[in-house]
């Protein structure tokens, strides 16, 4: 992974950054307080990359190119930086530098010119706006490219896997060593799927665009898939590694709240937002052996979740990311377990399960039903998904089934369910506790 | 503008049971198609039905056998050649070409540097 960033620097979490954040040139409000170059690049690294890389492509008009510049900027600001200062707009500077770069390139060589060609729609022109100095990428304002770029990453004509690995990538600017481990995928498999993806962006013209009103909802759902992917992909990564998850968690987030920052008034946004602070919030409970410190931190997640599902579900009909965000801000509200509200849970379900079919979903409905109506109104629920079939290979079902049948004092029954759970499990922290259930239910490791 | 072409898969056996009235509204579909490209911006180039697999011939080497290259349930049975502005406005055209017994695949035209 990339340095981590020293972020007791007080300058708040990226999204904070995000919003008030700077439109090349103009200074970010407040005083940055004095760090190493090298943090302050790695900071700006996490921070600035899909500014930097968006803004950077509209000039290159080809992303390897773009991605080269960007590269270069960043290995030029560590030198400058540790003779000159920080400047006060890092990403600005970056950005400039980057897009000078590009330019300088494109002059030189021009053969170089549409090796991976991007198809960049022209900006309307900004009323009152200066004409173009002899440096396009100085004196114009640099447009926030980010919502393109992450919109052209997640192209419904790019495999999942493909916008998976071209998000971390050009958006996150994690290398495809970094993306291979995460995925625990060679690298070989991985940079030939990264390198497919950009070719197919530029041959097949995908557009560096945001989507229109009416492909907007399509369009979105898939960016907000892929950012929950690798959170869910980060927090039950299904072996080891665990720096590598938790830098997929905290992508994810930062992910979020960029989006969230540039499209407001999008409630699914918002939704996947709160979801992603509320279950998170809720990981590090389970986790936790750290105390207090991480109890307030928690709190905040949750309130700052919380707070926003209101918006998020208002509007309308709900989306499957608010309301699954509604259903973890029950979880993390609720004083215990116990005292959770099913009810409303199980009704959030039903809701959900009418905008998402999904087995899953059902699955969950399934034991939200249990806590409400008792285990054996949940069994036969779960019986019922058996059937369908569709959840044949998903290691939840016979580990939820068991824990009814568990409840319902069929111990014989319950251990073989367990057992079912524990060959469909490869993550170590789940084997472990399968396995004492099945001792306890009295069946044989 | 760049050219796309559209290949329509079917499978060949939806034509081959087809009543005459199936055939007059597919027929119908595929010319009210041509009018939708130009009607959505996009410019119908060229297009042709083919012959079904039975009347295929493949040649590997120097070797010339009976049949399609690849024997496949849904098989290439015609093409469209349009110009769209983009691999979304190509997507969006194609959505609408016909395809009763099977879909459709968009593949951009290769360019070559000058």
């Amino acid at each position: 992974m990339t340095a981590v960033p020293d972020r007791t620097g007080g300058a708040g979490f990226p999204g904070a950054a995000a919003d008030s954040r700077s439109r090349g040139g103009r200074k970010v409000p407040g005083r940055r307080p004095r760090q190493d170059p090298a943090a302050a690049v790695a900071d700006a690294h996490r921070r600035e990359w899909a500014f930097v890389l968006a803004a950077t492509a509209r000039v290159a008009g080809d992303i390897d190119l773009a991605e080269e510049c960007v590269q270069d900027a960043y290995v030029a600001a560590l030198d400058t930086w540790s003779r000159q200062g920080i400047p006060d707009n890092p990403g600005a500077w970056l950005t400039t530098t980057a897009r000078r770069r590009a330019i300088d390139v494109l002059r030189r060589s021009a053969t170089l010119r549409g090796k991976l060609p991007l198809l960049i729609e022209p900006l309307p022109p900004v009323p009152g706006s200066a004409p173009p100095g002899p440096f396009p990428g100085d004196d114009v304002e640099i447009p926030d490219d980010r919502l393109r770029l992450v919109f052209t990453c997640c192209h419904p004509a790019l495999a999942r896997e493909a916008q998976v690995a071209l998000t971390l990538r050009l958006v996150c600017g994690l290398s495809t060593t970094e993306i291979a481990q995460a995925f625990l995928v060679p690298e070989a498999t991985m940079a030939a799927r990264v390198t497919r993806a950009k070719k197919k962006i530029s041959a097949a013209r995908i557009a560096y665009r945001v989507p229109g009103t009416a492909e907007l909802p399509d369009r979105l759902d898939a960016v907000l898939t892929v950012v929950h992917l690798l959170y869910t992909t980060g927090h039950t990564a299904p072996a080891g590694a665990d720096v590598v998850r938790a830098d997929l968690v905290e992508r994810a987030m930062d992910l979020a709240r960029m989006l969230h920052s540039l499209m407001p008034d999008e409630r699914e946004v918002r939704g996947l937002l709160a979801l992603l602070l509320l279950t998170d919030a809720r990981r590090s409970t389970r986790a936790g052996p750290g105390g207090r410190l991480l109890l307030l931190a928690e709190q905040d997640m949750i309130a700052e979740g919380a707070a926003l599902v209101p918006g998020a579900l208002r509007g309308g009909y709900p989306g499957r990311f608010a309301l699954q965000a509604a259903i973890a801000a029950l979880h993390a509200e609720a004083p215990s377990y116990q005292q959770t509200d099913w009810r409303q849970i199980v009704e959030l379900y039903g809701v959900l399960l009418g905008v998402w079919q999904s087995p899953v979903v059902a699955l969950n409905r399934a034991v939200a039903v249990a806590m409400a109506d008792g285990p054996q109104a949940g069994l036969a629920e779960i019986e019922e998904l058996e059937r369908d079939g569709r959840l044949a290979d998903y290691r939840y079902l016979p580990a939820a089934k068991a824990d009814l049948l568990r409840r319902l004092g069929r111990r014989q029954e319950a251990a073989d369910t367990y057992r079912r759970a524990l060959e469909l499990t490869m993550n170590a922290a789940e084997r472990d506790f399968l396995s004492r259930r099945i001792a306890e239910t009295g069946g044989q490791r | 503008m760049a050219e796309y072409m559209i290949l329509i898969y079917e499978d060949e056996n939806g034509y081959a049971t087809a009543s005459p009235d199936v055939f007059q509204q597919v027929m119908e579909a595929h010319n009210r198609f041509a009018q939708h490209v130009e009607a959505k911006g996009g410019k119908m180039v060229s297009g042709n039905a083919l012959q079904p697999t039975s009347t295929a011939t493949s040649i590997r080497g120097d070797v010339v056998t009976d049949g399609p290259f690849a024997e496949t349930k849904e098989a290439l049975g015609g093409y469209y050649l349009i110009e769209a502005r983009d691999l979304d406005h190509a997507l969006d055209i194609a959505k609408s070409c016909p395809a009763r017994f099977g879909g459709v695949e968009v593949r951009p035209i290769m360019v070559f540097p000058e």
